[in-house]
C-alpha cells in the first residue's frame, strides 16, 4: 500500500469511527431514533475496499453499513442527515439508517434483509459484463448472511457467469446474540467458496494490510473475466448488536481483548513507525475530522423534515426511460 | 396485422426490444435451447445467444436478486418465470426489494425490470401450479400489475413493460397461450398502462372481468343476451394502475356491477375493485356490487374439483341474474 491510500484509508477509519460515535451519542440523547447498527471495530475492512474501488464500481451493504457508505465516498453530512431522516440525507430521509444508497456513485445501497444485497452486487457484475465495461461488484455481508439461501445461490450464479463480483464476509462471530460457531457448519466461511469452485481467503479484518492483500488479488481476478473470490475478514464489533443491548452473549473479557486490536491505532502505530505521520500530526487528523462531524451534526441537525405532502412521492418512476 | 399466438406475439415482442434496445436480456430456467415451457422464448437464444438468454439454475430468488442488480445498473432484465406459483420462493426480492428499493432511496433509483410468467388453471397442475397470484403484488406498492387477456394485448403491454423504468408483474395465462389474434405489425405497438378495454357494450349490468375470465364474461354475456340482459364487459388490463373511471363511467349506465376473477374471491382483486365502485359510484348502484372469484380453498388437482372451485360461465350468469333482480 502505497502512502497516500495508507493515509486515505486512515482517514475514511477515523471518519467512520467518528460518525458512528456521534451517530450513538444522539441516538442516546434522543436526537436520532431508529436502528442504529454501528461497525465501531470493523472500519479496516470497508476503508481498505474502498481505497482500491473506483466511483464507477459498485457495492451493496448492510444494516450495519455507515462504514461501507463513507468508504464508498459518501458524504457524513448526508449520511447523518438521513440518519435522522432529514430531507437532505441520501434517501431524503426514506431509507434512514440502514438504507444509505448513492447508486450514481456506486453504492447500490445498504439492505436491511440479512443477504438481501448479495444478489444486487452479483447483478450489478452481470450487467457490467453485459456492458463490456471493467466495473467491479463488492459485496459486504456477516457471517449471520452466509446462512441464508441466497448467499448460496448468487455464489453458484457468480461463479458460473464468472462475474467480476467480490464477496466480502464480515465475520464479527455474532449475528445479533448468537455466536457464529453455534450456528455454522464451517470453522471458517471462507471454505464456503470451494462449495462454488470460488477461491476463499481468510484475513485478519483488523489489520488493514491483510485485507489489502486478498482484496487486491481478488480485483485482479474479478478484472481479468476468472470470476469471484471469498474474503472473509474475521473482525469484531465492539459495541452492542443494536443501542442497548444487554450484551449477555459475550463476555466483557472477550470484548476488551478484541479492543486491543484496535484496527485504528494498529494502522497509526505502522504509521509513526515508518514515518508516515508523527504522533502531532495524528492528533491533527483527529482534530480535523472531529470537526466534520461537528459540522455534519450540524447540518443534519439544521436540516428540514421532509414535507409529509411528498410521502406519494416517487413509489413509481414516472419519467422517460 | 398479422395473426398470432398468445405465446408467439410475447416472444415476437421480447426479440424485437432485444434487436433495439442492447440494454434488454431475458433470464429463467429453461428458456434457452427449450425456448421456454411455453415456446414464449423460443429461438431467443439462438439470435442473441447465451449471456443476452440467459438460461439460470433454479435459484428464483437469486436471480431475481441478480436481476435487481442488473436493473439497477443500466440494464432492462425481463425476468422468465415458468409458473408464477414459484415467486413465493423469491417473495423477499420481489417485495421488499424489487418494490422498496426506489422508494426508500428517495427516487434516486430507477428498476426497470419486467417479471412475467403464466399462472392460473388449465393443465391439471394443482395447488402449486395453478393458483392465481396477482393480488400480492397488488397490494404491496412499487410493482405495476399488468393481466393481458388476449394476444394483442399481450404485445402491446408486454412492450410497454419493458419500456418501462419500474417493476412490472407481467401476468400472463397458462390457458390463453393457444389464443390467436391479430396483432399490429408496428415494432412501437403499445398499449398504455391504465387504460381498460371495453370488450361489449351493455346497458343492465357492468362486468368486470380479468385474464382467462374475459372471455367466460363475453361467453355469459351472449348467452345473457339471448334473454335479453345486455351486458357490458370492461378488461381492465392492468390492476395497478387501475382504470377506474372506464369502470364507472359505465355503472353510471348500467347501475349493476359484477368484478370475476380466478384468483381466490378472499380479499382478491376484486375487493379492492367493488370497494372502489362503491367509494366512487354508489348513488349509481341499483345493487350490491358482486364478485366472483376461486373459492377459498387450494386449487385441487380433479378437473371436477378444479371447475367446482373457479368461476364458470354459469356463476357468471347466475351472478348476473342476482344483481339483476335484486
Ligand atoms: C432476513 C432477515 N432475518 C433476520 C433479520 C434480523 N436481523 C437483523 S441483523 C441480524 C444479524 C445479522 O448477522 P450478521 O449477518 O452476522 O451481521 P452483523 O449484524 O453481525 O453485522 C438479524 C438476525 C433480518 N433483518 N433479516
Ligand atoms: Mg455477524
Amino acid at each position: 500500500m502505497d502512502k497516500q491510500t495508507i493515509l486515505n484509508v486512515h482517514e475514511t477509519m477515523l471518519v467512520i469511527r467518528k460518525f458512528e460515535e456521534r451517530a450513538l451519542n444522539l441516538f442516546e440523547t434522543n436526537k436520532l431514533r431508529g436502528s442504529v447498527h454501528l461497525s465501531i471495530g470493523q472500519e479496516a475492512v470497508a476503508a481498505t475496499v474502498g481505497a482500491y474501488l473506483r466511483d464507477e464500481d459498485y457495492i451493496t451493504s448492510t444494516h450495519r453499513g455507515h462504514g461501507h457508505a463513507i468508504a464508498k465516498g459518501a458524504r457524513a453530512d448526508r449520511a447523518m442527515a438521513e440518519l435522522m431522516g432529514k430531507v437532505t440525507g441520501y434517501c431524503g430521509g426514506r431509507g434512514g439508517s440502514m438504507h444509505i444508497a448513492d447508486v450514481d456513485k456506486g453504492n447500490l445501497g445498504a439492505n436491511a434483509i440479512v443477504g438481501g444485497g448479495i444478489p444486487h452486487a452479483a447483478g450489478a457484475a452481470l450487467s457490467a459484463k453485459m456492458r463490456g465495461t471493467d466495473q467491479v461488484a463488492v459485496t459486504f455481508f456477516g457471517d449471520g448472511a452466509s446462512n441464508e439461501g441466497i448467499f448460496h445461490e448468487t455464489l453458484n450464479m457468480a461463479s458460473i457467469w464468472k462475474l467480476p463480483v467480490i464477496f466480502i464476509c464480515e465475520n464479527n462471530l455474532y449475528g445479533m446474540t448468537t455466536n457464529v460457531e453455534r450456528v455454522t457448519s464451517v470453522k471458517d466461511i471462507a471454505v464456503r467458496g470451494a462449495a462454488y469452485d470460488i477461491p476463499g481467503v481468510v484475513v485478519d479484518g483488523n489489520d488493514v494490510f491483510s485485507v489489502e492483500k486478498a482484496f487486491k488479488k481478488a480485483l485482479k481476478r474479478a478484472k481479468a473475466g476468472d470470476g469471484p473470490t471469498l474474503i472473509e475478514a474475521k473482525t469484531y464489533r465492539w459495541k452492542g448488536h443494536w443501542t442497548g443491548d444487554p450484551e449477555m452473549y459475550r463476555s466483557r473479557d472477550e470484548v476488551s481483548s478484541w479492543k486491543e486490536k484496535c484496527p485504528i491505532l494498529r494502522l497509526e502505530a505502522h504509521m509513526i513507525e515508518n514515518q508516515l505521520l508523527t504522533e502531532e500530526q495524528i492528533r491533527t487528523k483527529h482534530q480535523e475530522i472531529d470537526q466534520l462531524i461537528d459540522e455534519a451534526e450540524r447540518f443534519a441537525l439544521e436540516s428540514p423534515e421532509p414535507d409529509p405532502s411528498t410521502v406519494l412521492d416517487n413509489v413509481f418512476d414516472e419519467g422517460d426511460q | 396485422m398479422s395473426k398470432k399466438k398468445y405465446a408467439v406475439a410475447i416472444r415476437d415482442v421480447i426479440a424485437e426490444e432485444m434487436r433495439s434496445d442492447e440494454r434488454v436480456f431475458v433470464m429463467g430456467e429453461d428458456i434457452g435451447a427449450l425456448g421456454g415451457v411455453f415456446g414464449c422464448t423460443r429461438g431467443l437464444q439462438k439470435e442473441f445467444g447465451t449471456l443476452r438468454v440467459l438460461d439460470t439454475p433454479i435459484s428464483e430468488s437469486g436471480f431475481v436478486g441478480i436481476g435487481i442488480g442488473a436493473a439497477l445498473t443500466g440494464m432492462r432484465p425481463v425476468i422468465d418465470f415458468m409458473y408464477l406459483d414459484f415467486v413465493y420462493v423469491a417473495m423477499d426480492q420481489l417485495l421488499n426489494q424489487a418494490a422498496k428499493l426506489r422508494y426508500m432511496y428517495g427516487g434516486r433509483a430507477s428498476l426497470p425490470l419486467v417479471i412475467r410468467g403464466q399462472q392460473g388453471v388449465g393443465r391439471g397442475n394443482a395447488g402449486t401450479h395453478s393458483q392465481s397470484i396477482e393480488a400480492f403484488f397488488t397490494h404491496i406498492p412499487g410493482f405495476k400489475v399488468v393481466m393481458p387477456s388476449n394476444a394483442y394485448d399481450a404485445a402491446g403491454l408486454l412492450r410497454t413493460a419493458i419500456r418501462e423504468n419500474n417493476p412490472v408483474m407481467f401476468i400472463e395465462h397458462k390457458a390463453l397461450y393457444i389464443q390467436t389474434e391479430e396483432v399490429p405489425d408496428d415494432p412501437d405497438f403499445m398499449i398504455p398502462f391504465g387504460q381498460a378495454a371495453v370488450k361489449r357494450s351493455g346497458s343492465d349490468a357492468t362486468i368486470v372481468a380479468t385474464s382467462l375470465m374475459v372471455s367466460r364474461a363475453l361467453e355469459a354475456a351472449e348467452r345473457l343476451a339471448e334473454e335479453g340482459i345486455e351486458v357490458e364487459v370492461i378488461d381492465p388490463r392492468t390492476l395497478i394502475p387501475f382504470d377506474i373511471d372506464t369502470v364507472i363511467t359505465s355503472v353510471k349506465k348500467t347501475g349493476r356491477a359484477l368484478v370475476v376473477h380466478e384468483a381466490h374471491k378472499n380479499n382478491g382483486p376484486g375487493s379492492e375493485i367493488a370497494s372502489q365502485i362503491m367509494e366512487k359510484g354508489f348513488r349509481y348502484l341499483d345493487a350490491p356490487v358482486a364478485r366472483l372469484g376461486a373459492k377459498a380453498c387450494t386449487l385441487p388437482f380433479s378437473l371436477v374439483l378444479e371447475n367446482a372451485v373457479v368461476p364458470s360461465v354459469e356463476d357468471i350468469i347466475q351472478s348476473v341474474h342476482e344483481i339483476c333482480y335484486h
